[in-house]
């Protein structure tokens, strides 16, 4: 296979000769989204994997350029579609940073309050996604996916209250947000935080003291922390492998250096760190939520007034680089503007894109099945790798 | 009435009865699973959804079926029959209450278990006929894992029969009029537990799914198979879970022995063996799949070493106490 070579496919050494070369996607149960990973095997041990990526490519940057600073907010949510309010939230604060927009407190607590139900949002997708990719769609996998959307679901319905969407939000604006919280929708909030916060105990009883889900997790797929640091990977893959690095402590954007979280280290850099890493953000993010309802400051939610044409934001000749800290890591966002209503050149940094470089030197020497517990871990989200 | 004809008769009837029950315990499994992950389940045809299999049937017969064209036709063809008639040729053995049976053989153990592991030949048979790469790792991980689960399952479903003293499988039945196997001080017990887990592991449900695997091999050996040939492979996968449930039922929680009159006894058993169905489908949706050298370090390592030694000590027991042995 000639492209093979010429990718420099990272191999362990093997006895053998007898090599099986199997595609794991495009198109496969496990491919979270559309992702190719040809494996080279022998017997069930990978020698050499060679991932394929791009199958869902839709120029987002090429796009940044044509749209104005009131329209791509919407769009910057398509790039990663699980965890939408971040890429807006980078967008949004690229341009703030270059224009010197002023954002009133309370947009700020919004945004911290959207981001982290987000976070909360996405990790449930993470947490069943990675379960049904080790135990099955027709096992107890589906049984933690499906209680995992249950919760999923709740959050979705305080978004539909608050933005009118489930999905893709166009929350944030150039200045601030765009709505407000509705009548009722603190209370509410409050009390989904508070059940959610109960059933992540639950999932932590059924998958914490299951030996099979330690043997899957433990030991597999070890990022050591110099790997992590030179391949560049962020977010919970960076902290699961002992580097306490997390952009809302490092470089706090959006007040949060008021809020009083941690964040969680592990130091063995398998997917057992990865999961307990996570499984510590969905705590301290529910943490925020409260700490954001209850010091909710009154006022404006936005220095500009509300949307009116698609031209009303210009901002002056700069260019800036904005990060936030996303669910999957860091999410940056860079800007060169020229004066006019639209960027003049746009780049994105998704985290997705980075964490996933580091399976070439992973996977090798793991089993088959290893290959879907690693990538679960790793959490991918396809729409920010390829955008 | 020739008893040629009888018998005929007698096993045409069992055939359709265990293929109908073999529909309805998906539906079974369905619902008890929905309830377990807080869905509903099937629910739309018929009165709670009491017609779904039959649904479910007719669509599958109305399917497309499609050859590989690089696949090797006969085996392809061949193998879910292969694999369908040793999982239903398993009930031919199992006497459902006394004289309720085709045939009470006095080897009714060995030929349950020596037909059950055959099926092994048509999953082989499906994973390299297929010609596709998940297929064939799937083949590869079959043979694996049933060689090394056959041992622990038939040594757990020994231990009755030392305790026993007969292959017969009514036999076992009477045997238990004292006392339920699985009531047996220690060695009952953990024999029962052993033979749930090997049966988990020859049934290839999860934990030990790793033929079907769907998210590493899309679906294994049968990721070709489509339409009725799919659904025969389906059907011989739940009618081999039954055969099992009814035989753990008959060795450890003692058959159709129960209160009340003597034709309860059927219902009994089949409430047992639903029972252990249950079970088993409780384990399969709250665990997640291991890796197959997991399940092979398990079954060499841990549940090969223990059924013999349980075995040894119902010899033991037997020898010293005198209890069941023919002598």
């Amino acid at each position: 296979m000639p492209d093979l070579e010429a990718r420099k496919v990272i191999e362990v050494g093997y006895a053998g000769n007898e090599r099986l070369v199997m595609n794991m996607g495009p198109q496969h149960p496990s491919a979270h989204g559309v992702f190719r990973a040809i494996l080279t095997l022998e017997g069930e041990t990978i020698v050499a994997v060679d991932a394929v990526i791009g199958y869902l490519h839709r120029c987002h940057e090429k796009l940044g350029e044509t749209l104005t600073y009131v329209q791509y907010p919407s769009i910057a949510s398509k790039t990663d579609y699980v965890a939408a309010m971040t890429s807006e939230l980078a967008y949004v604060l690229a341009a703030e940073k270059i224009g010197q927009i002023e954002v009133p407190k309370r947009a700020q607590y919004l945004r911290v309050i959207a981001a982290e139900l987000q976070r909360i949002a996405s990790h449930c997708l993470w947490l069943g996604t990675w379960c049904m990719d080790m135990g099955g769609a027709l096992g107890g996998g589906a049984t933690v996916f499906l209680y995992c959307f249950r919760e999923r679901e709740t959050l979705l319905d305080l978004f539909e209250a608050l933005t009118g969407a489930r999905l893709l939000y166009g929350f944030h604006q150039v200045g601030g947000t765009r709505y407000d919280l509705p009548a009722g929708w603190a209370e509410r909030c409050r009390s989904t935080v508070d059940l959610i916060e109960r059933r992540i105990d639950e999932y932590e009883a059924m998958l914490e003291g299951n030996p099979f889900f330690l043997a899957r997790t433990r030991g597999v797929g070890v990022i050591s922390r110099e790997l992590a640091q030179e391949v560049g990977v962020s977010g919970p893959l960076i902290r699961g492998s002992g580097v306490a690095y997390d952009i809302r402590r490092a470089e706090p954007y959006s007040s949060y250096e008021a809020f009083d979280f941690k964040v969680p280290v592990e130091t063995e850099g398998d997917c057992w760190a990865r999961y307990r890493v996570r499984m510590v953000e969905f705590r301290e993010s529910i943490g925020i939520v409260r700490q954001a309802l209850e010091g909710l400051p009154p006022g404006p939610i936005s220095s500009r007034p509300g949307v009116k044409s698609v031209g009303q934001v210009r901002i002056g000749k700069g260019e800036t680089y904005a990060r936030v800290e996303g669910p999957r890591g860091e999410v940056g966002c860079y800007l060169v503007a020229d004066g006019s209503a639209k960027p003049y050149r746009m780049k994105w940094r998704g985290a997705s894109f980075s964490n996933l470089s580091v399976l070439p030197h992973i996977v090798p020497g793991h089993k088959v099945a290893d290959v879907v517990a690693i990538m679960g871990s790793v959490d991918p989200v396809f729409g920010e790798v390829d955008r | 009435m020739a008893p040629a004809v009888r018998d005929l008769i007698a096993a045409f009837v069992l055939l359709n009865g265990v293929i109908g029950a073999v529909t309805y315990v998906t539906l079974l499994e369905r619902k008890f699973t929905a309830r377990m992950q807080s869905r509903i389940g099937p629910y739309r045809v018929g009165p709670h959804g009491l017609l779904q299999p039959i649904a479910d049937a007719l669509k599958l017969m109305m399917k497309e079926d499609v050859v590989p064209a690089m696949s090797d036709r006969w085996v392809y063809n061949l193998a879910p029959l292969a694999f369908l008639l040793p999982c239903v040729l398993v009930f031919g053995t199992i006497p459902f209450a006394p004289g309720l049976g085709l045939a009470d053989l006095n080897i009714g153990l060995l030929f349950f278990l020596a037909v059950s592991a055959l099926e092994i030949v048509g999953l082989f048979m499906g994973g390299w006929g297929s010609n596709n790469k998940y297929a064939l790792l799937s083949a590869m991980r079959a043979v694996n894992q049933i060689i090394s689960y056959d041992l622990p399952f038939i040594f757990a479903a020994l231990i009755p029969v030392v305790l026993s003293g007969t292959l017969r499988l009514g036999g076992i039945v009477e045997a238990q009029q004292g006392g339920w196997y699985v009531a047996y001080p220690v060695i009952g017990q953990l024999g029962f537990l052993a033979y749930l887990i090997a049966m988990l592991a020859a049934e290839n449900r999860v934990p030990f799914d790793i033929l079907e695997a769907e998210s590493e091999l899309v679906a294994g050996f049968r990721v070709e198979y489509s339409g009725m040939k799919f659904a025969l492979i389906q059907l011989a996968e739940y009618a081999h879970v039954i055969a099992t449930s009814y035989l753990g039922a008959l060795l450890f929680l003692g058959g159709w022995l129960g209160p009340g009159p003597s034709w309860l006894g059927a219902i009994w058993f089949t409430l047992k063996a639903l029972a252990v169905f249950l079970l088993v489908t409780w384990v399969r949706w709250s665990f997640v799949r291991i890796r197959v050298d997991q399940i092979l370090a398990i079954s060499w390592k841990l549940l090969l070493p223990v059924t013999l030694t349980l075995l040894l000590a119902a010899a033991f027991v037997v020898t010293y106490q005198g209890g069941g042995g023919v002598g």
